[in-house]
């Protein structure tokens, strides 16, 4: 038997160094659940005594019906066990996870906090997806913040339970609880060899009082023992046997199958539509007229025809026969190319100031070297593997719905505004999400099928294909950026200005709104991190004209891409090592109020006395990871390093990309080395899996990804043409270190992103000399990065 | 017209209109829904089956034209190079969202059992094919290594 079959898990990132990794600790299932093993349906041996657990009957204690919880409104929200755990006769501990599983592993996230307050036998624990409910608090599976906003209620409940199930079996053996310890599912008697199991003791444990919080201890973290763990996925053993539910897999007694024709531009519509030839189609049903969406988008379906058949295909090849007129609307004038330049205009124009330190104007006038640079990034498409999709069925007036969707909880008011009927008459489940990336924050698909199902009176799953999902997105905000710089004699730098345009994301949510917001700017641009002592941000206004939505990372995507590059060639201009100069911006080490300065700094919602911008955190993963990638090492022609640091989602990561550009300007990367502080880690497998795989989704954007606009209507409509990095573009090496650190924890899933771009335009620049300040390097057509013919910094 | 396909050794018939590919044959008619759709254009490899043995794209491919083939889905490879591919998924916790692996694992599969020993090329040669979002690319380099030391 293989190591690995024991659940053996590598200290350290394996690499294309083909060493074995060295095993660390034995975490197999088994194994750290001790002897809970042996346990059989009320059985157990204990000692060398047989013995036989006697089976509880919780009526006989006739107790009076417990008070309320006191738990209700706790850090997080409601830590009531009940509503997070229940644990059966046969010992299954089933968690309720309120939180959408798209990748990141949030089942099994939360699983492991509930699991160690718990105490639970992690072998018996199952997971249920919460519908979305308000009771749940919170469900909006976005913004990296399932662990953060999640971690102390869930231990709180964990614990809770845990203590009741304690004083039930102190109860039952008429002991102080002292006197009882729990252990992977069993409670054990100290004073002899008696044991009690979860399973048994749980239905008198739930007729006891819930204890306040106060009377609630909670384990430290030397006592974890699933928290901090690398606990295997409790989804990938289904998902390598093609198991598991994904939106686009429900399937209903009954079901018909959709696909829609939207209109090609944003509030275009349906002029007229003939649908003879569609409904001839072999399978093909009927069609249904959907209603025009309106200004402003917000989560409003599209408008347009759907075609209802017996299967995909045939919706599918319905559409392809369906005739149209469409009306094109308001932005059928939106040219992506010529509004980038409009663009760049406006971002080289003095715009709104977010934040002011010092006087820019009069340091720039004064200093010894000016710097000055421009920067775009053109609209991105989420693009989850899973298309969006969404099944819908009616009985009466009554609705549920099963969807891939990041937020059950919109899903449903959603739909209880798009619908006209009471949110409570509407049932909302998530399945699993094929991906997600801020696409399926975005519920218009779910109102989609929700509407042909009340019109052709049986259950519908709408599917979207592929050119559904590129041509008709939220996508990522384009942007153009303007940075301007002085340094003294000394090369130091002296003042800072960037100025940032781009069409907000409340625009899909109010058409009249043109201004970034605070949230936006809080991304990479007002809460920069730099010492300098003159610093200026500004913003300027754009208008969007198609749906603006997240897209993993948000507006940290195109901010750290300016900055982080700009911050390189000011290094540059200095004659000074990139990343030593990066450490002088950022200065010693301390914590930064951007308020202070007149930003308006929301902090990703938290605090920054529990989650302050510390540049010594900063600081520290950027020595990490240049000493990981051994900055400074000598590189054949043709290679080079580079590095960029960002704070986003309350995380901490500095990232080192070495490139090898070909004199023929193809390029490979053959190594990338990534330190992240995310304060406390529920599990380092998952941190170090959205390491990799938020870096590499955002290199296959910053590489190829580009979304435009003709006539507005979206140009790219499938892989061809928006084209994502593929195995043999991946890095032989990555190497991810993850800091030890007792801070609390902040968010994994977006924050590897923003530094991908800038660290691989900055080693481009030490491999090559060529400054690249556009994305994407490469775009969907080409194998070569678009070198400038001159160098220009 | 009905017409009966082999899938995973078993005689499956099925009523689809002539030319729909596999893909929705599978998942629609057959409620196996294993094998993703992705692209719908032979470009993404989440559809991956096996046909006689071959990794071959479902969401091209007409079911018409597979009367007497062998067709494997995710559901049903098995196998020394599908087992061991599983077990090294899952000791490495390979997929993040999983909805591309059942195509991975198909096209990992068909390179083992072909190439008991395949070098970086070898993966890259077979498994550029499938997309995956999430990334997860660096992964199944290892798992797939890793798989190869298990035949």
């Amino acid at each position: 038997m293989l190591m690995r079959d024991l659940g053996i898990i590598p200290a350290r990132k394996a690499d294309s160094a083909g060493e074995e990794p060295s095993p660390i600790v034995n975490l197999s299932r088994r194994a750290f659940v001790g002897g809970a093993g042996l346990f059989v349906l009320g059985v157990t041996l204990a000692g060398c005594s047989s013995y036989v657990e006697p089976e509880i009957d919780a009526d006989a204690f006739n107790l009076p019906e417990p008070g309320a919880s006191p738990l209700t409104d706790v850090k997080g929200g409601d830590a009531t066990p009940a509503l997070w755990i229940a644990i059966e006769r046969d010992g299954t501990v089933k968690i309720t996870c309120h939180r959408s599983e798209m990748g990141q592993q949030t089942w099994t996230a939360m699983a492991q906090i509930v699991a160690d307050e718990l105490e639970a036998d992690w072998d018996k624990v199952e997971i249920v997806q919460a519908e979305g409910h308000e009771r749940y608090g919170d469900q909006n599976t976005d913004g990296s913040r399932s662990v953060r906003f999640n971690f102390h209620r869930l231990r709180v409940a964990g614990a809770a339970m845990r203590q009741m199930l304690v004083a039930a079996a102190a109860l039952y053996w008429k002991l102080p609880a002292e006197q009882c310890s729990a252990t992977g599912g069993i409670v054990s008697n100290t004073q002899n060899d008696e044991t009690l199991s979860y399973g048994n003791l749980a239905e008198l444990a739930g007729k006891l009082e819930i204890p306040a919080e106060a009377d609630i201890t909670l384990k430290t973290p030397k006592e974890w023992r699933y928290i901090n763990a690398e606990i295997p996925s409790l989804t990938v053993p289904r998902i390598v046997r093609g198991e598991g539910t994904f939106g686009i897999d429900v399937n209903r007694p009954g079901m018909v199958y959709a696909v829609i024709a939207r209109p090609p531009q944003l509030f275009g519509r349906v002029a007229s539509f003939d649908d003879e030839k569609a409904v001839a189609v072999p399978g093909v049903i009927g069609t249904v007229r959907l209603p025009d969406a309106k200004p402003p988008a917000l989560f409003q379906p599209l408008g347009g025809v759907a075609v209802v058949a017996r299967d995909t295909w045939a919706a599918i090849e319905g559409r392809r026969a369906l005739q149209i007129a469409w009306a094109t609307g308001p932005n059928a004038g939106y040219d992506s190319d010529s509004y980038a330049e409009q663009l760049k205009a406006t971002a080289r124009r003095s715009g709104k100031v977010r934040r002011t330190r010092g006087d820019v104007p009069a340091a720039l006038a004064a200093a010894k070297t000016r710097v000055s640079a421009e920067y775009y990034a053109p609209h991105l498409g989420q693009t989850p593997m899973e298309p969006p999709s969404a099944t819908a069925e009616w009985d009466g007036d009554r609705l549920e719905c099963w969807a891939c969707v990041q937020d059950p909880q919109s899903t449903r008011a959603t739909l209880a505004e798009a619908l006209g009927i009471d949110k409570e008459n509407i049932k909302v489940t998530p399945t699993w999400l094929g991906g997600a990336f801020g696409r399926k924050s975005k519920p218009d698909f779910v109102v989609e099928a929700a509407l042909i199902a009340r019109e052709v009176g049986k259950p519908v799953k709408v599917t979207w294909t592929r050119e559904d999902d590129i041509q008709h997105g939220y996508y990522h905000s384009v942007s153009a950026q303007y940075c301007e710089g002085g340094l003294d004699a000394d090369g130091k730098c002296t003042a800072w200005l960037h100025r940032t345009v781009f069409p907000p994301i409340s625009s899909t949510f109010d058409n009249t709104v043109n201004e970034p917001s605070d949230g936006e700017m809080g991304m990479g641009a007002t809460d920069v991190p730099f010492a300098t002592p003159n610093l200026r941000v500004e913003s300027g206004d754009a208008k969007g004209h198609v749906r603006i939505g997240w897209l993993r990372s948000v507006a940290n995507i195109y901010h750290a891409f300016a900055v982080q590059s700009f911050a390189a060639e000011l290094a540059h201009a200095a004659g000074r090592d990139q990343k030593d100069y990066l450490l002088e911006l950022i200065g010693p080490p301390r914590k930064i109020d951007p308020e202070t300065e007149g930003a308006k700094y929301g902090n990703y919602g938290a605090s920054l006395d529990e989650y302050p911008i510390d540049t010594g955190r900063l600081r520290n993963v950027v020595e990490k990871a240049a000493a990981m990638a051994e900055w400074g090492r000598k590189l054949p022609a043709g290679r080079g390093l580079g590095i960029a640091v960002h704070r986003s989602f309350l995380s901490y990561i500095a990232t080192v990309i070495e490139v090898a550009v070909r004199p023929d300007g193809s390029l490979a990367i053959p190594g990338i080395w990534l330190a992240v502080d995310a304060g406390t880690v529920v599990n380092p497998r998952h941190v170090r899996a959205q390491m990799e795989g938020g870096t590499i989704y955002a290199l296959s954007n910053a590489l190829y990804g580009a979304i435009t606009a003709k006539d507005g209507a979206i140009v790219q409509d499938n892989f061809p043409s928006w084209r994502l990095m593929r195995m043999s573009e991946a890095p032989r090496a990555f190497e991810v270190e993850i800091i030890a650190s007792d801070a609390p924890p902040g968010g994994v899933g977006e924050p590897a992103s923003p530094p991908a771009a800038p660290a691989l335009a900055n080693a481009i620049f030490a491999a090559t000399g060529h400054r690249l300040r556009t994305l994407p390097l490469i775009g969907a057509e080409g194998s070569k990065l678009k070198l400038p013919a001159k160098q220009s910094a | 017209m009905a017409i009966t396909l082999k899938i995973n050794g078993k005689s499956e018939t099925v009523d689809a209109a002539p030319g729909t590919p596999l893909l929705w044959v599978l998942r629609d008619h057959l409620q196996m829904t294993g094998t993703k759709f992705g692209c719908g254009v032979a470009q993404c490899g989440a559809c991956t089956v096996h046909v006689d043995g071959e990794p071959t794209r479902a969401c091209v491919t007409p079911h018409d034209a597979l009367e007497g083939a062998d067709i494997t889905t995710i559901e049903g490879v098995s196998g020394d190079a599908a087992d061991a591919i599983r077990k090294a998924w899952v000791a490495n916790d390979v997929p993040q969202c999983g909805y591309c692996q059942s195509g991975q694992i198909m096209a990992a599969a068909a390179l083992l059992r072909d190439n008991p020993a395949p070098d970086d090329a070898a993966i890259d040669k077979a498994m550029s094919g499938n997309l995956c979002r999430c990334a997860t690319y660096m992964s199944i380099r290892r798992a797939i290594k890793e798989a190869a030391s298990m035949v």
